[in-house]
């Protein structure tokens, strides 16, 4: 490997790309060596994706070149990529549910490969880098972790010499996590290189050799991570000091929210139904939900809500109230406010402005009077929401649409929390938010509670729920775990509840 | 996204940051062009003179105070129909049956001033207006229940109810409410006096619905800009997670869209039987239903749009008339018109969300 080690495998220099009305990467020069792993860094819009995208050939720079292994090239086409021996493992899978494992990979190898032969590829590399999968198991009813290895595998039967990973643990346990690194550290002990995309930073420090940090599409340093802190990377990232969330002890109220043993089938033929759920959330705490989505949070979601109404009403109690046949609007009557993770077309109405978007959720504290709309208040509403939240946008009449996704995040969270919530119920509060701006509305869920109002918090980040949480609870193929204090909670029993194995824990 | 980044076209389409508000303007305009362009193509292939044949179309029928009185009583029923069927197309709410509510309102309101309200001395015309706001929303009701009870498409059963509301008049007019004195004609006995809507001017026969159209699309723009009722629709319409999110009923905005649509076709043909036909015969109609639907998107389901839009329909309809008389050209020539509108319209709202580049 000496002398191909001089020429990194991958360069690029002095790439640029334009959107129609936003710089996405700006001067970008980067260098792969042979068998390292190095990482991307960056916040959500940082430019991460589409730079990867420019390297796999999906899309294609304005200005700058690529190098490969010496030789420049212009990378046209994914196939193209391909044949020059770089794969890239997507954030969303692109399977067919009803298809086997085997037939999915067939679908995306670029040359043909007899069934058996390539069944048996596929359980050969498997095998060898710790990726256990079946190749005749149906793609519906695998985990995502599993999910992720069938990408893998396939990126890796084309025997690529660059491996791309585009936020890979976004999805996985704890222990898939651990899983996951140590199959890439194979693999790059055996000369793969990896461009690792992510955001977490103990991540990074752990498993990867180089870093190149970017921010609002330019790069803001290079370092080796596991001579910086968590402190010194998120300083590159984020251009400033970060300040950290603070949770102080405090005796909870009366119950305010509570599941008693709730079961609900799912309309999605590819959902999960929730099975004997059972769950208080007492005025004055943040119950949070850990587990990987699709294992019945959207349906968890939408019983508490009401946008599925339960059989029993009394499966959902609200304030002391029978509440599991009433709709969304009668249960926000009583108090219940409710963030959900899509923003834009649930959250919010993407083509209404702001003030509008106030109006869909306020009718509870008069936006709506006479069964008329109070234009005057719903515009003054929506301006203190966005001076109290720091929202950047071009005032109360911009449309929705015209926000960042963390800025909008930051509007609903702020909507909703002004709503004065006696239950507050937040999905997913800061995915592809940008750190500062989750801070804010992690903060802004603190001082909620603090108020005395009842916090159900639904994510998928361990660190944020550890964060924010006073009880933790985790939900895996529809059924609900014990809900315990999240300081006596160890973070690899989180890990081992997020595979569904909670039956003989003593609560 | 555009999702190819190279194409075989020397132009592409490039989806806008944000949808272009000067176009939003536009579009209705330039289609318009594109159509009046279109029109002088065919014209002249056809071997007809364009510019006398656009005179013959256009100046004539409007140069002449009855002329201008006609225009205004054929937008009537186009403005009164797409008025009612804009808030539930903004709600994602199809219905394509007005002309099928328009008839069944004609037959009500008719058989009202024929069979129930010819002794009243005061009274009986706005007694005879709501029978055929009930007749036009009761037809309605037919698709808005099937929708909300069964999940049937009210496209389709507002549409087949149309052909089954003609055959109704049909039979009325052909049978039980045939005209004895009328020499076998199927056609109702004429409207009593007292049923009959005056002019508004001396010469011209565009009567008190024209005054009603104008009153209901102010009142249409009050609804939608300031009722929460027309707020829900538009949620549903824009966004139906939104809407389920913020616990609209989609039901509730399913019988509101229909009523509403029915009840202004409803009013439109009693308004065509006791204005200008005066009675009831097999065909009461050219089509303003189904005209309407076109009219409602050229006027981009904007009150104000409709308005103008049914002005420049119902001069479509008049120049159709005038250029069979004098220049003999088939009577499809003016559905060819509106049909050339619609189109353009629809390819020029793409120019709101994309923007045309080389590649």
């Amino acid at each position: 490997m000496t002398g191909v080690a001089e020429v990194p495998r991958l360069a690029l220099h002095g790439i640029s790309k334009r959107y129609a009305s936003v710089i996405a990467n700006q001067d970008i020069d980067l260098q792969v060596g042979t068998g390292e792993i190095h990482a991307l860094l960056g916040e959500n819009g940082a430019g991460k994706t589409t730079l990867m995208k420019i390297v796999y050939g999906v899309t294609q720079a304005d200005e700058g070149s690529i190098e490969w292994e010496g030789s420049t090239v212009a990378i046209r086409s994914p196939a193209q990529a391909r044949r020059l021996g770089i794969g890239m493992v997507f954030q969303h899978f692109a399977l067919f549910e009803t298809l086997t494992v085997a037939e999915n990979i067939a679908l995306a190898l670029d040359e043909r490969v007899s069934p058996s032969r390539l069944a048996a590829r596929i359980e050969e590399v498997s095998q060898r880098y710790g990726l256990p999968i079946d190749p005749q198991r149906l793609m519906h009813g695998m985990s995502v972790g599993e999910r992720q290895r069938v990408e893998i595998v396939r990126c890796l039967l084309q025997a690529p010499r660059l491996l791309i990973l585009d936020e890979p643990t976004s999805v996985l346990t704890p222990q898939a996590v651990q899983a996951l690194f140590r199959t890439l550290r194979r693999l790059a002990g055996e000369g793969l290189s990896i461009l690792y995309i992510s955001h977490k930073l103990d991540e990074i420090r752990e498993l990867c050799d180089v870093a190149t940090v970017l921010r609002n599409g330019r790069v803001t340093g290079t370092a080796i991570p596991r001579q910086e802190s968590n402190a010194s990377l998120a300083r590159l990232m984020v251009g400033s000091e970060l300040a950290q969330c603070r949770l102080q002890p405090r005796e909870p109220g009366v119950t305010q929210l509570e599941l008693i043993n709730l079961s609900l089938a799912t309309a999605d033929p590819f959902g999960t139904s929730l099975r004997h759920i059972n769950l208080r959330v007492r005025g004055g705490e943040i119950v949070g939900i850990a587990g990987v989505s699709g294992n019945g949070q959207k349906e968890l979601q939408a019983a508490i809500s009401g946008e599925s109404l339960c059989a029993a009403r009394g499966a959902v109690r609200l304030c002391g109230q029978q509440v599991g046949r009433l709709n969304p609007a009668a249960r926000r009557m009583l108090g219940l406010r409710f963030v959900p993770e899509e923003r834009l077309g649930r959250g919010a109405v993407p083509e209404m402005h702001l003030a509008d978007n106030c109006v869909l959720t306020g009718a509870a504290v008069g936006l709506v009077r006479h069964g008329l709309i109070q234009h005057r208040a719903a515009r003054a509403f929506a301006r203190d929401t966005i001076a109290q939240f720091a929202v950047k946008c071009d005032g109360e009449l911009a449309p929705a649409d015209s926000l960042s996704g963390g800025n909008l995040q930051k509007f609903i969270v702020g909507r909703e929390i002004r709503l004065a919530p006696k239950v507050m119920l937040v999905a997913q509060p800061t995915w592809g938010v940008d750190i500062g701006a989750s801070l804010l509305i992690r903060q802004a869920l603190i001082d909620l509670r603090d108020t005395g109002a009842a916090v159900l918090v639904i994510s998928e980040e361990l660190d944020e729920l550890f964060a924010i949480c006073d009880r933790l609870a985790v939900l895996a193929g529809g059924r609900l775990s014990a809900v315990v204090p999240a300081a006596d909670l160890p973070l690899e029993t989180v890990g081992v509840w997020m595979t569904g194995a909670f039956d003989h824990v003593a609560v | 996204m555009w999702p190819f980044d190279r194409s075989p076209w020397p132009l592409r389409l490039e989806r806008r940051a944000k949808p272009s508000m000067a176009m939003r303007m536009a579009s209705s305009p330039l289609a318009a062009v594109a159509m009046v362009v279109t029109g002088f193509l065919t014209l002249s292939l056809l071997g007809t003179d364009p510019v006398a044949a656009f005179k013959v179309f256009f100046v004539e029928p409007l140069s002449s105070l009855y002329g201008l009185g006609e225009l205004l009583l054929k937008a009537t029923p186009l403005m009164l129909c797409a008025l009612g069927l804009a808030p539930g197309y903004r709600a994602n709410v199809w219905n394509i049956g007005a002309e099928g509510q328009f008839t069944i309102g004609a037959i009500t309101g008719g058989g009202a001033a024929l069979y129930w309200t010819p002794a009243m001395t005061h009274g009986a015309l706005p007694l005879i207006l709501l029978a055929g706001v009930l007749g036009g929303m009761a037809w309605a009701a037919i698709p808005a229940f099937l929708r909300s009870q069964f999940r049937t498409s009210e496209i389709f059963v507002s549409l087949m109810l149309v052909y089954i509301a003609q055959l109704l008049l049909s039979y009325l007019v052909h049978g039980p409410w045939r005209d004895p004195a009328g020499q076998n004609f199927p056609q109702s006995p004429p409207l009593p006096d007292n049923a009959l809507l005056a002019p508004l001017f001396d010469g011209a026969r565009v009567n008190v619905g024209f005054l009603i159209a104008l009153a209901l699309a102010a009142l249409s723009w009050w609804f939608g800009h300031a009722t929460a009722a027309g707020y829900r629709m538009r949620v549903s319409g824009l966004a139906p997670a939104a809407a389920a999110y913020a616990g609209i009923s989609q039901r509730r905005n399913i019988w509101l869209a229909m009523l509403i649509g029915g009840g202004t076709a409803g009013l439109a043909g009693i308004c065509e039987v006791a204005g200008p036909i005066g009675m009831l015969q097999p065909s009461i109609s050219p089509g303003y239903g189904f005209a309407a639907i076109i009219v409602a998107f050229v006027g981009r389901l904007h009150p104000l749009g409709i308005v103008l839009a049914s002005l420049l329909m119902s001069a479509l309809y008049l120049g159709g008339e005038s250029a069979q008389v004098e220049l003999q050209l088939p009577s499809s020539v003016s559905g060819l018109f509106q049909g050339a509108l619609l189109f353009f319209l629809l390819a020029a709202e793409l120019l709101i969300h994309f923007r045309v580049r080389r590649t």
